[in-house]
């Protein structure tokens, strides 16, 4: 079974395909150095995915404003690095992720009181303050010109970030699997278990006395605390950021991704973005004013015919071969 | 010794329409107490006040004595006060097994632990385990909620309001959708429920309630019509006129 949805009759142990995500990333690295600029931005996508995936996966949160704290972070990561010389990445790191938290955990205290449409729609208007913030305040952020020049120390006063992208690669990767580490816990964990219960039904939550408001905001501080250090990263590997971290667009793209992956499955997050980034290079390569189409149509056949993302189907395709052994895959 | 729960007073109005008039109501320690009443006559209102999902406009509630009037519904269910709905509300995608160790962990103040696997939490597993023994739904603990006949959800709707350990227990029609022949093994699981909790099972079947209840309310228009022992009520021509004539005619 792929779907890994946690609760207290799974098994949680770690099966041995979960290796297989980080045995393709080493290949890539040894086998594919030309593409490694692109590795490192799947990378930091799936990081980001993995933040959505916990909040909309797992608890069922919608949002279209989850690049606040992925452009926060980029932002914080990016002006520390190039205007305040705080060039240590993993403080520029801890920094990013702290801003998202703090923002998340404003926003979401106002937010998370609200569902279904409405706060979908606060997700969006949130994003788009802070891109606009970020639009105006030109001195700071370097407004539509973005900020260049963003120095990134060598990772503990060794590794330097080389013209080749390997150590950026490397890096990225070691963060993703700390926070994959995490994640997963999470999802396993009891309060895992409590955040499908309030996907999954929230009225029976609050009546078996759960502080659901609460529960909410908890995560969603965890998520955009994760989404912030995506965003960092991917300053670090750009040594710049521009607008685009910010508002719809980014979110959008995200939602597709993790949708096209698989929704509350832990590898949906991984799978998705690795799918779409490389779709869209080599489609921009192919069809540069197209390429967009190619991914409406991808995400329409998605849709139609595996809404459980590439994961369900994979998982439909398994249990067709193992009949009897698909009771709770074909749960999702 | 303080009633189990007790209301004083409880109003509740929606602009002109009052769906609870001034409602006095008492529930003895370890009661085994019928809340019965035409449709519309505000049961189900009623009982979402008792547990704090609806304000009250006025009045007070009691439990063992201290004033629960507003505080929210987790802080109710601390406090030892459980439900189950009249509409299952379960989490349908989820086992039978998850949806109990859901409430326990939640009583146990282990819910918001972040780190140790769930399913590596012995106590909460074993303690849900022995819920759905005592209900007879030990087969169908890993099977998904949503396959389950719906005589089996009602259930396990009990399962999930017991791992809340409830001091008072609030039944919304605990036997609603079922067919009769199915409603026998509920009312044995009612029948078996532990004697030091104190029950209020607001039900339509009357049989049902003259086999469990030894007391009951009847409620009219919001307001309370009587209350007595089942023979008392069953007696009483205003009962009759508004809760039994209608239902044989």
């Amino acid at each position: 079974m792929i779907a890994h949805a946690g609760g207290y009759t799974v098994d949680a142990r770690l099966r041995w395909q979960e290796a297989l995500p980080w045995i393709a990333a080493l290949a890539a690295f040894f086998l594919l150095p030309e593409y490694l600029a692109l590795g490192a931005r799947i990378l930091v996508y799936i990081l980001f995915a993995l933040s959505l995936d916990l909040i909309l996966g797992y608890a069922g949160i919608i949002t279209l404003g989850h690049s606040a704290f992925f452009g926060l972070g980029a932002y914080v990561a990016g002006i520390l690095g190039a205007k305040a010389g705080v060039t240590d990445p993993f403080l520029q790191l801890a920094a990013a992720g702290g801003a998202a938290a703090l923002l998340g955990v404003a926003t979401g205290a106002v937010i998370l009181r609200t569902r279904a449409l409405t706060l979908l729609m606060l997700t969006l208007a949130i994003t788009s303050i802070v891109l606009e913030i970020a639009n105006s305040a030109s001195s700071l952020t370097g407004g539509a010109d973005g900020l260049s020049g963003v120095v990134v120390a060598p990772i503990l006063g060794v590794f330097k970030f080389d013209l080749f992208g390997r150590t950026a690669f490397l890096y990225c990767l070691a963060v993703l699997l700390v926070a994959w580490y995490a994640v997963r816990r999470v999802i396993y964990s009891p309060f895992g278990a409590m955040l499908t219960g309030i996907r999954e039904n929230a009225t029976r939550m609050h009546a078996i006395g759960a502080p659901v408001y609460g529960r909410l905001l908890l995560v969603y501080t965890l998520s955009a605390l994760l989404a912030g250090i995506a965003g960092a990263l991917l300053t670090q590997v750009n040594q710049f950021v521009g607008l685009n971290v910010l508002g719809f667009e980014p979110s959008g793209e995200l939602l597709v991704m993790l949708v096209l992956g698989g929704v509350g499955r832990l590898y949906g997050a991984f799978i998705g973005p690795v799918v779409y980034l490389i779709v869209q290079e080599l489609l921009a390569k192919e069809f540069p004013e197209y390429w967009f189409f190619g991914i409406g149509l991808l995400l329409v056949a998605v849709v139609l015919f595996a809404p459980g993302g590439i994961l369900g189907l994979a998982d439909k395709c398994l249990s067709l071969l193992r009949p009897g052994s698909s009771a709770r895959a074909s749960a999702r | 010794m303080p009633f189990a729960l007790e209301t004083r007073k409880l109003c509740k109005s929606f602009g002109a329409l009052t769906v609870a008039d001034a409602i006095d109501f008492r529930l003895e320690p370890g009661a085994r107490h019928a809340l019965i009443g035409p449709n519309g006559a505000g049961k189900t209102t009623f009982v979402n006040m008792l547990t704090g999902r609806l304000a009250p406009s006025s009045g007070a509630i009691f439990l063992n004595g201290e004033e629960i009037t507003t505080l929210g519904q987790a802080a109710r269910v601390k406090r030892g006060v459980g439900r189950t709905f009249q509409i299952n509300t379960l989490f349908r995608e989820l086992p039978v097994l998850d949806n109990v160790a859901l409430a326990v962990a939640e009583r146990c103040g282990l819910a918001t632990r972040l780190w140790r696997p769930a399913g590596t939490h012995k106590e909460v597993i074993d303690e849900a385990g022995a819920l759905l023994a005592q209900l007879g739904l030990q087969p169908d603990a890993l099977r998904r909620v949503a396959d389950l006949p719906y005589g089996k959800q009602r259930l396990v709707e009990i399962a999930i309001a017991l791992g809340m350990k409830p001091r008072v227990l609030l039944l919304d029609e605990p036997a609603a959708g079922v067919p009769s022949h199915e409603s026998t093994r509920i009312v044995e699981v009612l029948q078996a429920l532990p004697a030091q909790i104190a029950i209020l099972i607001i039900e339509h079947d009357m049989d049902l309630v003259r086999r469990f209840a030894r007391r009951i309310t009847v409620l009219a228009a919001g307001a309370v019509l009587t209350e007595g022992t089942p023979e008392e009520v069953m007696r009483d021509q205003r009962v009759r006129d508004v809760y039994l004539g209608e239902l044989h005619a």
